[in-house]
């Protein structure tokens, strides 16, 4: 079993938290994510150009670009992370154009090394899947795919061929950040998703609250929370750590006590 | 790059049908876009086989934008040039004079083609990113005309350059939203753009306003500024009984000068010159991605890009708003790899030298972007044997520029 798949096969839905990869203290808010909770940690590769983001992660983008923060850097923390956390499962995501820029079976084998067991790679489309697919999947790294209010049935098997360690179904057509989907479209969403694969389904963007969380976790295998806890770190700083666990064990609490309250 | 490409047996049979054209192009957008770039290639297909679509595009092209634009013999400039040419030296200089249209630049041509593909689909708001103002002023322009809102993303600093475009935006009833993320330039617009279209794909059209982005766009763009190469080469015909021996045309993201190549790409007498900007040179801060840069992912397609060795996109520069932009489009890396195209870049100093020249022998005040075009046409036609023809696409006027052009030259108005 994988680090992912075990993460998935525990008795509560999953947690997903999201950060960007040098914008404060990388190391202490990703430790922060783990004590509070988080069961799947994704570490945001920072880029000039975060087309799909909103305000906040394109800023944590902007700031960390701005500190000097390289790939050899990311990887370097993303190695520390492992070494601390042998069990947690930690996926790279981002923008296509940092991922290939030395060549994609570079980027996976480096991957690999730093103990990295997913990719998402926001802008690369499964049509283009051979830029990077097929290097991650060599070196056995999940090459995981988003889905969206706009993939239709006639294209989600595009979406599916190719995918491992779960579907991301981003529930909003829009940027992350605040937007929220209504209950009742991801209910739907999440459940024509299920029928079309054995994947497990993680669903995220405008996800804030414990509530939130715990309306998600009620139908969804995971729960993805990225914005919010990038704007604690912004608004934090140096003392942001303590602010982030506090706040993902709330969510934490939420998503693990989900389908007990809803019975 | 060192390996050869074979030589195909034709060049304009491009995109593959995955939007390829060789290693370049691709749809490389999020999930969510991914069915609604499906879904205007589909739109896009019906419409190029159906006569009514091309009637009415021609009807707009003539009568709205006052196609054909004319093919301009530049007496003058030729004699000059002449002048400090070696004896038999100094081809004849022609001008496609695309600047005549309707909105003063080439880019209406487009906008017309891909607002006519908006309400085929059934959209009823329009986006779109703009550098110099020349797109966003086209694009207004055709939402006006058909009577849809629109929303135009400018960077704040190219709202500083450009006002006079940004008033002019606002006449025509769009609203302009300054980008202040990045450089503040043309890529974050388009960032800003994009953001918009996938929170909006159910009712918004982009009017993406050069041959770049995810497929289909490079294609239909080119193929609706193909006009310009198409008119051309019949005008020549008619007037010198011959072909162009050499094409030049100034390339930002580069669809004046697909639209301008295209058409002659299988005429294999005829060479071709794109003109990137070197800005204040390749050795400093400039916007020649094919000089500069390396092949990459960005806004939709993979094509050369100035980055750095991790993959972060690189600040372009250049005197003209519309050329400063860290890509091109990806027809143009692959006539670059495959030898079709030569391309050369013009620093801002020597735009701003041909910019004036223009204006005193010819009495055509260029805009920026040809003026960089003008330049190596200049050093081109004085190597060139008298009985050759030069033919540069005189993309857009000047009257945007001056201000710039003024403090350019310390001048002040």
């Amino acid at each position: 079993m994988t680090r992912l798949s075990a993460a998935f096969a525990k008795q509560h839905p999953a947690l997903v938290c999201f950060i960007t990869a040098g914008d404060g203290d990388t190391a202490a808010n990703l430790d922060a994510l783990v004590a509070g909770g988080a069961d799947v940690i994704e570490l945001g590769m920072p880029f000039t150009d975060p087309m799909a983001d909103g305000p906040a992660i394109q800023a944590a983008n902007l700031r960390s670009l701005a500190k000097g923060t390289t790939t050899a850097d990311i990887l370097a923390i993303a190695t520390g992370f492992r070494q601390r956390h042998p069990d947690v499962p930690l996926i790279l995501m981002g923008y296509a154009n940092p991922m290939v820029r030395r060549g994609p079976e570079w980027f996976a084998d480096a991957a690999s090394n730093a103990g990295v067991d997913g990719v998402i790679c926001v802008d690369l489309a499964p049509e283009e899947d051979i830029d990077l697919g097929p290097a991650l999947r060599e070196q056995g790294i999940s090459p995981i795919r988003l889905a969206t209010p706009t993939t239709d049935a006639a294209r989600l098997p595009m979406v599916l061929d190719g995918a491992s360690g779960f579907l991301y179904y981003v529930s909003v057509a829009g940027v992350t950040g605040k937007q929220q989907a209504t209950g009742g479209s991801i209910d739907e969403a999440v459940a024509r998703l299920k029928a079309a694969t054995d994947l497990p389904v993680a669903v995220g963007f405008g996800i804030r609250t414990p509530d939130q969380a715990a309306d998600v976790a009620r139908v969804a295998d995971g729960v993805v929370v990225g914005s919010a806890i990038v704007e604690l770190i912004a608004e934090h700083g140096s003392d942001a750590p303590a602010k982030v666990q506090d706040y993902v064990a709330s969510l934490s609490q939420a998503v693990q006590n989900a389908r007990k309250a809803s019975a | 790059m060192t390996e050869t490409i074979p030589k195909p047996n034709s060049y304009r049979t491009g995109p593959d049908d995955r939007g390829h054209f060789g290693a370049y192009g691709g749809r490389y957008v999020a999930e969510t876009l991914m069915p609604l770039v499906l879904d205007l290639e589909r739109e896009y297909r019906a419409a190029k086989e159906d006569p009514a679509f091309r009637a009415q595009f021609d009807d707009l092209l003539e009568h709205y934008v006052g196609r054909p634009s004319p093919l301009y013999y530049a007496e003058r400039l030729t004699d000059h040039v002449r002048e400090s040419a070696p004896a038999g030296k100094g081809a004849q200089i022609w001008f496609k004079r695309d600047e005549l249209n309707h909105t003063g630049a080439h880019k209406i041509n487009n906008c017309v083609g891909q607002i006519l593909l908006a309400m085929r689909m059934g959209k009823t708001r329009i986006i779109a990113e703009t550098g110099a103002g020349q797109h966003g002023v086209a694009t207004a322009t055709v939402a006006a005309r058909f009577g849809l809102p629109c929303v135009i993303y400018m960077g704040a600093r190219d709202m500083e350059r450009q006002a006079p475009n940004v008033f002019r935006m606002k006449l025509l009833g769009a609203e302009v939203i300054g980008v202040e993320s990045g450089a503040r330039t043309l890529k974050d617009a388009m960032n800003e753009a994009l953001r918009d279209w996938v929170a909006n794909v159910h009712d918004t059209f982009y009017i993406i306003g050069t041959a770049a982005g995810p497929h289909p766009y490079p294609e239909l763009v080119r193929d609706f500024q193909s006009v310009i190469g198409t008119e051309a080469k019949a005008q020549m015909q008619a007037r010198t009984g011959r072909l162009p021996d050499l094409l030049v045309a100034a390339i930002g993201g580069g669809s004046n000068a697909i639209g301008l190549f295209h058409p002659f790409l299988d005429d294999p007498d005829v060479k071709m010159l794109g003109v990137e900007a070197a800005g204040q040179g390749l050795e400093k801060k400039h916007a020649a991605s094919l000089a500069g840069g390396a092949p990459g992912i960005l806004h939709g397609n993979k094509t050369y890009l100035l980055q750095d060795e991790d993959g972060q996109i690189a600040e372009a520069h250049s005197i003209s708003a519309g050329l400063d932009y860290p890509g091109i489009g990806p027809e143009h890396s692959w006539l670059k790899d495959s030898g079709r195209v030569d391309y050369v870049s013009c620093t801002d100093e020597e735009a701003l030298t041909a910019f004036q020249l223009l204006c005193k022998t010819e009495g055509i005040i260029p805009a920026l972007e040809p003026a960089h075009a003008i330049a190596k046409v200049i050093e081109a036609a004085r190597e060139m044997d008298e009985d050759k023809i030069v033919l540069a696409n005189l993309c857009g006027r000047g009257d945007k520029d001056i201000f710039t052009v003024a403090d350019a030259l310390g001048v002040a108005i």
